[in-house]
């Protein structure tokens, strides 16, 4: 682009620099596609290697041919999985678990950014700067002393919060809520005043204003941060491992991690194509809705 | 404005209205009422748990005795703690600049091609962001595995012996960072493209009839326009990856000979597995400095913003 736009003014008198110009970007061109196509390589390899795998039988696994090709593809993998009791309750209870954490994140979330962005009140703008700090304490910083705080709970009032699936919806909303809050607080902050001003001169309240104005106008923002929201619950790792043991109240990353590893026998065909399965939801979301994930994923950083 | 709006109907009907009933029509109510969820969680489930962290890094094992900085000088007097503050730190500043360099090469990669093929690249770079990581590294590890590993099968394609991935101290630190910086990288990727984009052809124009060459016009307009979205993204993966814990946990479980454990895998492995819930605390409360230096910047940048934009 530069280099043409300099080139045409230049054209008339420098015949020959228009032309090395426009090959120097022909070849720039070239390279740039060269070293996509490594990167992608790079970055495409560990799922492919993962479908690789799961098409393979255990004998093949185990056999010394070649690793990265498939000499007798076969479906075993997934058939055992699908049938087995076991890896259904792991998706049911990650599925459970991810839309409810959506919905609590959401009720949350969303009225709460549209009273920080748009009623000024006592101390509005220090919980607006609240929330976005909550969002940058890690998990790794509240799982122990969360923990602890279970086992107390249980102590005063025998309420068993752990070991619990459900202990995960209390879990997951402090690692969701903050940054969808933030999120939204950023897309409500950019709609026009005199939206909500010619909605309450029609007589609206805040609810309707809220439900008829801005979540209509919002909807990419929203849709961006359901995506997070369910993106973050369907793959967090260390709250379940911390709070869940036994098999049925298992979620999938830690249900394959622990079950599916059983001492020294690693059925690497099956661990493969439970991963894949439990990295395909967020993918599917993903591959129909990216324009919306990298628009959330960019305002995080960026609004503010 | 808003206000005066809300206020109108409110005062015809004051005669009828109780106080509270007032009260509750009143705009910072409402707001108050809305915000009351959030408050509750932030306050129930972030900041009294980090603060009652800091309690329980002052008890004994059994959680009975107040030992005050016991726990802290314990810690400071283990070879494996001070291994954990370098590796920790080792960890998360090359994996961070290897993370901003591969997105920012890939940025500019896919930012050169033509735009109606962008898209497409930069769905598919952006996979390892979005497959969970728990799920991810076990790709990794099965990749990594000693007697089968892929990778040492292309090496020996080669003639080059079998490196040992996880197994080797060394390697196993390599391993843990290479992981990390392919489930980052993309993040940087994304956040780089964007502020490309963001600059003004104009800009570029300009440079070129100046006759800056692509090095100059990196260096003068590129990086100057890209500086801000640069730093808080470093700073944003810096804590992310300072507080880490799926894929050292996966890849090695700290192993071998706890020489790959970082803060939050070292506070799992003594808080949980080994149930000394102080000591737990104390070492993931040796995350919080950085963090906080972190935040600061964070909080800074986006307060300066917030003035310019006003």
């Amino acid at each position: 682009m530069t280099a043409a736009s300099i080139s045409t003014g230049a054209a008339p008198a420098r015949r020959r620099t228009y032309g090395s110009m426009s090959r120097d970007r022909r070849w720039a061109l070239r390279w740039s596609y060269f070293f996509l196509v490594v990167f992608a390589i790079f970055f495409l390899m560990p799922p492919v290697y993962m479908l690789i795998t799961s098409l393979k039988t255990s004998a093949e696994i185990s056999a010394a041919t070649n690793p990265w090709w498939v000499y007798n593809p076969t479906l075993g993998n997934y058939i055992e999985l699908l049938t087995s009791n076991q890896y259904l309750t792991f998706f049911r209870n990650s599925a459970l678990v991810s839309v409810i954490v959506v919905t609590i994140t959401m009720l949350i979330s969303v009225p709460a950014a549209f009273a920080l962005s748009r009623m000024r009140f006592w101390g509005s703008v220090t919980l607006a700067t609240g929330v976005f700090l909550t969002y940058l304490i890690p998990e790794t910083l509240l799982f122990i002393p969360l923990f602890k705080m279970f086992a107390l709970v249980n102590e005063y009032t025998g309420i068993e919060l752990i070991n619990r699936w459900w202990v995960l919806l209390l879990l997951y909303p402090t690692l969701t809520v903050p940054f969808c809050t933030w999120i939204m607080i950023g897309y409500f902050a950019s709609i026009p005043k005199e939206l909500d001003e010619a909605a309450l001169m029609d007589g609206a309240n805040y609810r309707q204003i809220l439900t008829r104005v801005f979540i209509p106008v919002a909807l990419p923002g929203l849709i961006a941060a359901t995506i997070f929201a369910f993106t973050v619950s369907w793959a967090q790792f260390l709250y379940p491992l911390a709070f869940t043991t036994s098999a049925d109240q298992l979620v999938l990353p830690v249900g394959i991690v622990t079950s599916l590893i059983k001492g020294d026998v690693f059925n690497w065909g099956q661990i493969m194509t439970g991963a894949l399965l439990g990295a395909a939801p967020p993918l599917i979301i993903y591959a129909f809705l990216m324009d919306y994930y990298i628009a959330g994923l960019t305002a995080g950083a960026t609004k503010g | 404005m808003v206000d005066a709006a809300l206020e109108a109907p409110a005062l015809t009907g004051t005669r009828r209205r109780s106080t509270l009933h007032r009260a509750m029509r009143r705009k910072s109510t409402i707001a108050f009422l809305m915000t009351l969820p959030l408050i509750l969680l932030v306050v129930l489930l972030v900041l009294y748990p980090a603060l009652y962290s800091i309690h329980l890094a002052t008890l004994n094992k059994s959680m009975e005795r107040f030992v005050g900085f016991g726990n802290f000088l314990f810690l400071f007097k283990r070879e494996t703690f001070w291994m954990v503050v370098r590796q920790s730190c080792l960890f998360a500043i090359t994996a961070v600049i290897f993370k901003a360099l591969i997105g920012f090469i890939v940025a500019h990669f896919v930012h050169n091609i033509p735009s109606r093929g962008q898209r497409k690249w930069r769905g598919m770079l952006l996979v390892p962001w979005v497959i969970p990581p728990a799920m991810s590294c076990l790709a990794w590890w099965w990749l990594f595995d000693p007697s089968y590993s892929a990778f040492n099968w292309i090496l020996a394609q080669f003639g080059v012996g079998p490196v040992p991935w996880t197994g080797d101290a060394y390697w196993a630190r390599f391993s843990v960072i290479l992981v990390n910086v392919w489930i980052g990288a993309p993040f940087f990727m994304i956040m780089y493209l964007a502020a490309l984009k963001s600059v003004p052809e104009q800009l570029y124009e300009a440079a070129a009839i100046d006759g800056a060459n692509w090095w100059q016009r990196m260096w003068y307009v590129t990086l100057p326009m890209m500086r801000n979205i640069m730093a808080i993204t470093a700073l944003f993966s810096l804590i992310v990856t300072f507080a880490n814990f799926d894929i050292v946990r996966i890849l090695t479980a700290g192993g071998p000979l706890d020489k790959t454990h970082v803060f939050a895998t070292w506070a799992f492995w003594l808080g949980i597995q080994g149930s000394d819930i102080p000591l737990g605390a104390s070492v993931s409360l040796f995350m919080v400095p950085i963090l906080t230096v972190a935040a600061v910047f964070i909080l800074r940048d986006i307060h300066r913003r917030a003035s310019e934009m006003s």
